[in-house]
């Protein structure tokens, strides 16, 4: 086997365990990294809550342990770039820019979140953000993300699209397509592929004939490039020399982060001990992206304990809200079920069928 | 009028649109540097150049959704799928994405997206090229979806369909390609999405169809006026938005009803028209709603036993005389 099934080498991948260097970005910056780090963390960690005490429902799949991927990577981005993504969600969208309230309120269903209740942990939008899902079906995302890049080559601009997904979707046929289309037209899509090696509860290497992930592009004739999907840093880096790539010259790329999720595939999945165990959650845990990004911060004389307890005490302060304002907003009424199905409800004839409708 | 080939009255369809907005693109299978693989897109490649008009690879889940993203970005991509019956591969996108963009994202994002291409059986090309999607889309909401039968039909829905803010399928027939009828000469034909059209007036009994199947229900019509029943056809050129009223009016005036279609019986179009007669002109039925669908069975491909399983005119009859409690002299 080409890789460690387990422990924590496996996330550091080619890297070797090199870490990117803390030039380039400024103090403040950097605490901006830190701080969407920490909350993505702290959202997650409500979310689990409010899902134990039952008022989250549905499905919900927590980005713990993998939140250097989201926050690097959209590092990279200008605000009139696009980013999507697949369902485990949450702290692309907040990182993205969309608000810890909006994406609690739709946690909760409630007419306040950023669909009225009516996505869910799985479909987050914002059109403000150019965050464009928020998608539920495996690889679905990606030829919708071709499109994008499709759409901003066809205006002649030079945005980039960002999509991120789950290494179990590389085996979708959606992947394969979107990957040669992009190729192909030349589409300034950048494919992230967070490889946390479980797909629910199966392993990657049970999974995958080849399980080097960034020679994939090759076949393509795309840009690929693996990356330690655990340093906040390197993903920054290799994701912002990728998008300067698409600017230029609407080349895609297909990058691999290797990361871990320290939680279980969604709230009904137990963190280990049916498909790992304890001791290979704990090992992954020793290369928690957060506590290492703040030692190396703390080691350069970048950060201070006065200005982290501050950072997480605002983190806490702004998440806490968030909960706050979920709880305390109303559910979205009977009459809402109706709206939003069309566009253009302005029509001949009838839309809608059925009893309610006779 | 112009008298237009049905083909022709789409390709007029798409230049019109593209020339008015430049949004629009066309996208698909052979679509630019072979003309289509039923001619439907020819010349438009010369006119509008390779941008917007797109030879894709064989990858239909890929530019069906590519057609969504496009749309999600601002653009109106017209998708063009070789025969509904390749659609399949492309159904997460419609079905998962395209259809539930604008409720998931509570208005956020809309998908301007028009998917269209020939659907149903042409000649002998048996199990897997034969087959009619209409009720399998129509199941959607979120979609809107029709099937136009004439040339006129064609380009007033398609460019319709093409200045929609939601996903439209427009579905049209291999066989329908070579039509020729007039087409009104105003320069901007438009036919809106869920009006009915009544083809033929009639006293006796509604036929009441859609897409290809109108010229049957015409052929058959035509033959039961011989025998001196009236027979009216209704074309619901829409699905969804269905022509609720067209239909209980012409039920009100005859009293009987045959649906028409050319896909399966088990949850087809023609149920969940039945359904609605049954339910809001009971009192005006004179006799139990008859249905003519193909057989329920995969296409064979010898030509007598496809002719056996395709709607005919001769079951059309049959069942117009059922309902009428007619029998007619042999």
């Amino acid at each position: 086997m080409a890789r460690a099934r387990t422990g924590a080498k496996r996330t550091a991948g080619k890297t070797n365990g090199k870490r990117e260097s803390l030039d380039g970005p400024d103090r403040e910056q950097l605490h901006g990294l830190l701080r969407q780090m920490l909350l993505g963390r702290r959202f997650e960690e409500k979310a689990a809550e409010g899902y134990a005490i039952g008022r989250i429902g549905g499905f919900c799949h927590l980005y713990i342990g993998q939140e250097a991927v989201a926050v690097g990577a959209m590092s990279a981005l200008r605000p009139d770039d696009y980013a999507l993504a697949a369902y485990r969600e949450h702290v692309q969208a907040i990182t993205r820019g969309m608000s810890a309230r909006e994406v609690m309120a739709e946690l909760h269903g409630k007419a306040a979140g950023s669909s009225h209740g009516k996505g869910g942990s799985m479909h987050l939008f914002s059109a403000e953000h150019r965050f464009l899902g928020g998608w539920g079906i495996v690889g679905g995302q990606m030829p919708i993300a071709t499109g994008v890049g499709w759409a901003i080559r066809y205006r002649g601009g030079d945005q980039v699209c960002l999509c991120f997904m789950g290494e179990a979707a590389v085996n979708q046929g959606a992947f394969h397509e979107s990957l040669n289309m992009a190729a192909l037209w030349k589409l300034p899509v950048i494919f992230i592929v967070e490889n946390n090696w479980f797909g629910m509860g199966t392993a990657w290497d049970r999974a995958a004939s080849r399980l080097e992930i960034d020679e994939k592009a090759s076949v393509y004739g795309m840009a690929g490039e693996s990356v330690d999907g655990m340093d906040v840093m390197a993903v920054r880096d290799v994701v912002g020399r990728a998008v300067e790539r698409a600017r230029k010259d609407g080349s895609p790329a297909l990058i691999e982060a290797r990361c871990y999720r320290f939680m279980g595939h969604s709230m009904s999945d137990p963190v280990s001990g049916v498909y790992r165990t304890k001791e290979e959650v704990e090992e992954h845990k020793r290369r928690d992206p957060i506590r290492g990004f703040i030692h190396r911060l703390k080691e350069a004389g970048l950060l201070t304990d006065d200005e982290l307890h501050a950072m997480d005490d605002d983190v806490h302060a702004e998440v806490n809200d968030a909960v706050e304002f979920a709880e305390s907003s109303p559910d979205p009424g009977p009459a809402s079920i109706h709206e939003h199905v069309y566009a253009s409800e302005n029509v001949h004839g009838r839309l809608f069928f059925g009893e309610d409708h006779g | 009028m112009a008298v237009m080939l049905y083909r022709d009255a789409l390709n007029a369809a798409l230049a019109e649109e593209m020339e008015r907005d430049q949004h629009v693109f066309l996208m698909g299978e052979e679509v630019g540097a072979y003309n289509g693989a039923y001619k439907v897109s020819k010349g438009l490649l010369d006119r509008f150049g390779p941008n917007r008009v797109v030879d894709t690879p064989i990858t239909e889940l890929g530019f069906a959704g590519l057609g969504v993203g496009a749309a999600m970005a601002g653009l109106r991509p017209v998708i063009e799928f070789m025969t509904f019956n390749f659609s399949m591969l492309a159904l997460d996108q419609v079905f998962n994405s395209a259809a539930k963009l604008h409720y998931m994202s509570a208005g956020q994002f809309s998908c301007p997206i028009v998917f269209r291409g020939p659907t149903g059986a042409a000649l002998q090309l048996s199990a897997q090229h034969s087959q009619a999607m209409e009720s399998t889309y129509a199941h959607f909401p979120g979609l809107k979806v029709c099937a136009p039968a004439t040339p006129a039909d064609a380009k007033g829905l398609l460019k319709s369909a093409i200045r929609d803010d939601d996903p439209v399928v427009v579905m049209e027939g291999e066989l329908l390609y070579a039509m020729k009828d007039e087409v009104p000469d105003e320069a901007d034909w438009l036919v809106p999405l869920g009006v009915a059209d009544v083809k033929r007036e009639g006293t006796d009994v509604s036929v009441i169809t859609h897409g290809k199947m109108v010229h049957l229900a015409l052929q058959a019509a035509a033959q039961l006026e011989r025998d001196g029943v009236s027979v009216e056809v209704v074309d619901l050129r829409s699905l969804r938005p269905l022509d609720v009223e067209a239909i209980l009016r012409s039920v009100h005036k005859t009293n009987r009803a045959v649906y028409l279609e050319e896909g399966w019986p088990f949850v087809g179009i023609g149920a969940q028209i039945v359904d609605i007669i049954q339910s809001e002109a009971f009192d005006y039925l004179d006799a139990p709603l008859a249905r003519v669908t193909q057989l329920d069975v995969p296409m064979p491909y010898n030509k007598q036993l496809e002719r056996l399983v395709k709607p005919s005119a001769e079951r059309v009859i049959a069942a117009c005389n059922r309902v009428l409690y007619r029998r007619p002299e042999a």
